[in-house]
């Protein structure tokens, strides 16, 4: 007995300590493949391309590469178009969240009641929602082209234009084509998340409301709203960051033309390094909207902290 | 009162009834295109459908153009990215919600920060990395890209699965003599199932989307996967519409069929990253 308690006790001893290891590191090796591919193909791109910005990078001028100081900053403050794609990038934004947000609330609010074929129903009005972009973009394009589309013929059937044209290639009109394609593939995701909301609250409370004699309206006011206030608030604020880097329709359907009028900060950066090939000066331009979306979101941690301490 | 009701529930079929032609009509459109023959067109104009149907630009895009080698490229790459995204975020999820340990709150912080900055900053950069590593225009590179991106949606997809599985179910296993890892393996992940599917798809649908990585570090026909195929033939061709869009139903087809693989997961998958697409 006593030769196996002594026996015993350093192996015991041993195992606990190598499992106490193994417990310690367990969890970091569960997340060492995630975290390794984080750093190496989207934090150190992220540093390398901020050097950029202060360097002179030309994808096919084997000689660039060197420190250029502010130089592109420089070029930038005088650059009239990165300001027309900085109003282009607030109009695309407020526009397109807007109309996400309100249509996709009225079909949220649609859906939460109980009808027949409600699940069919929810099912091809969220379909747009898996539609990949790039085709989303194409088939708005094509829906806008007076030769294959039906769009400019019905807007012209109603008086709407003077002739069948593509508002794509109209300098005042073009951006409401890429803006109603990211209307059509955004309500669903609106919908859906508001939906959730809106099913999470207890249903006697508008009974309750019923009986004390508010009307519809009073209960969507005084019950639905305030339940939905904290999702609307953190889905819009994520969106709007979203969507203002979202770039694809717009490259699909328009390439930032006609005369750069629907060119968004995005597709600008996108543009500057995929056909002009200037990576540094596309890097500056991604410093200071980087900058700009940081400022961005230190406003709406304030606002949350202000809202918090009211409340 | 009851006029009244009849009224509003007219109303909200009426409202429902919007919604989906709204959704459906774009859709619609393509599909018409893609079945009316060339020589009808032109000539008949703005009709809901043609008068004489035809397959012929199914049959010229599957048997005389590339498009069946992107097809094969984007399955390639958005399978294997959706494979090994679930498998690593499978593992970092389950990290999340079941360890408590030192930097778990940077890990988190760095995760939802990838989600919110825009990932466009990193085009040039990433091909200048992949470029001397032989990553550029290679399905590889497209796949490694793609995982890195999709891997902090996924972990946050993956560990809300996990929080709902009660945790004494693995320490009943661990009283018995199990590792940790053994009761992950063989306990939680096969109640996961479902979820894993939903986050392979969710994956698959954003792999099979991606545009401009694809078309920054992809040139040539070889290995571009159907978004960079698609508009390189729509700006080389662009007056074979009923081609073009036959080329975009195949591409509908198999982001058709995840949504609706995915579809009872929407409402996790799309507040897990709060910011995914």
């Amino acid at each position: 007995m006593v030769f196996d308690a002594t026996a015993g006790f350093p192996e015991t001893r041993r195992r606990s300590l190598v499992d106490r290891i193994t417990r310690q590191a367990e969890p970091y090796l569960y997340t060492a493949p995630a975290l390794i591919l984080i750093v190496t193909i989207m934090l150190a791109p992220l540093v390398l391309g901020l050097s950029y910005a202060f360097r002179d990078v030309h994808l096919l001028n084997p000689f660039s590469g060197g420190y250029v100081g502010l130089d592109h900053f420089r070029t930038l403050y005088d650059d009239d178009n990165f300001y027309r794609a900085l109003r282009n990038t607030l109009w695309w934004t407020g526009a397109s969240v807007l109309l996400q947000f309100v249509f996709g609330l009225i079909l949220a609010l649609l859906l939460d009641r109980p009808f027949a074929g409600r699940a069919i129903a929810q099912a091809l009005v969220f379909l747009p929602w898996a539609v990949p972009t790039f085709l989303t973009g194409l088939n708005w394009a094509w829906l806008f082209n007076p030769v294959i589309g039906p769009l400019p013929h019905w807007l012209y059937a109603l008086g709407l234009m003077n002739e069948p044209a593509n508002i794509l290639s109209n300098p005042q009109l073009a951006m409401w084509g890429p803006i109603i394609a990211n209307v059509w593939w955004g309500i669903p995701f609106f919908a859906i998340t508001l939906l959730a909301a809106l099913q999470a609250i207890p249903r006697d409370l508008y009974e309750a409301a019923a009986i004390d004699g508010a009307g519809a309206f009073r209960r969507f006011t005084s019950i639905t709203l305030p339940f939905l206030a904290p999702t609307i608030a953190i889905t819009v604020l994520l969106r709007t960051v979203w969507i203002s880097n979202f770039a694809d329709l717009i490259i699909v359907m328009t390439s930032g033309g006609p005369a750069d009028r629907t060119q968004i900060v995005a597709s600008y950066i996108f543009t500057q390094a995929f056909r002009a090939l200037d990576f540094g000066y596309a890097s500056a331009i991604a410093l200071v909207l980087l900058v700009l979306l940081l400022a961005y979101s230190m406003l709406i941690v304030m606002l949350r902290q202000v809202l918090m301490d009211r409340a | 009162m009851n006029n009244y009701s009849t009224f509003g529930t007219a109303l909200h079929r009426l409202a429902i009834l919007c919604y989906v032609v709204f959704a459906l009509f774009p859709l619609f459109w393509l599909l018409k295109v893609s079945v009316t023959p060339n020589d009808l067109l032109y000539s008949e104009g703005v009709r809901m459908w043609p008068s004489r149907m035809s397959f012929e630009h199914f049959r010229f895009v599957l048997a005389h153009s590339a498009f069946p080698v992107f097809f094969r490229n984007s399955l390639i790459v958005a399978g294997a990215t959706a494979v090994i995204v679930t498998l690593l975020a499978s593992l970092s999820g389950y990290a999340l919600s079941r360890f408590t340990f030192r930097g778990k709150y940077w890990l988190v912080a760095l995760m939802l920060l990838t989600q919110m900055f825009p990932l466009v900053m990193l085009v040039a950069p990433i091909f200048k990395m992949l470029s001397p590593l032989g990553l550029t225009n290679s399905l590889t590179g497209l796949v490694v890209v793609y995982t890195a991106f999709n891997i902090p949606f996924a972990t946050f997809l993956m560990q809300s699965f996990f929080d709902g599985i009660p945790k004494e179910l693995e320490e009943a296993a661990k009283i018995d003599g199990a590792t940790q890892f053994m009761a992950f393996r063989q306990i939680v992940l096969p109640l996961t199932l479902p979820g894993i599917a939903a986050t392979l798809g969710f994956v698959f649908t954003a792999a099979w989307s991606e545009l401009l990585f694809a078309l920054m570090l992809i040139s040539g026909n070889s290995a571009a996967t159907f978004p960079v195929g698609l508009l390189t033939f729509v700006s080389k061709f662009s007056v074979d519409f009923g081609q073009m869009m036959a080329a975009g139903v195949l591409a509908l087809i198999p982001a058709c069929l995840f949504f609706l693989f995915i579809q009872r997961y929407l409402v996790q998958g799309l507040t897990a990253g709060a910011v995914k697409g």
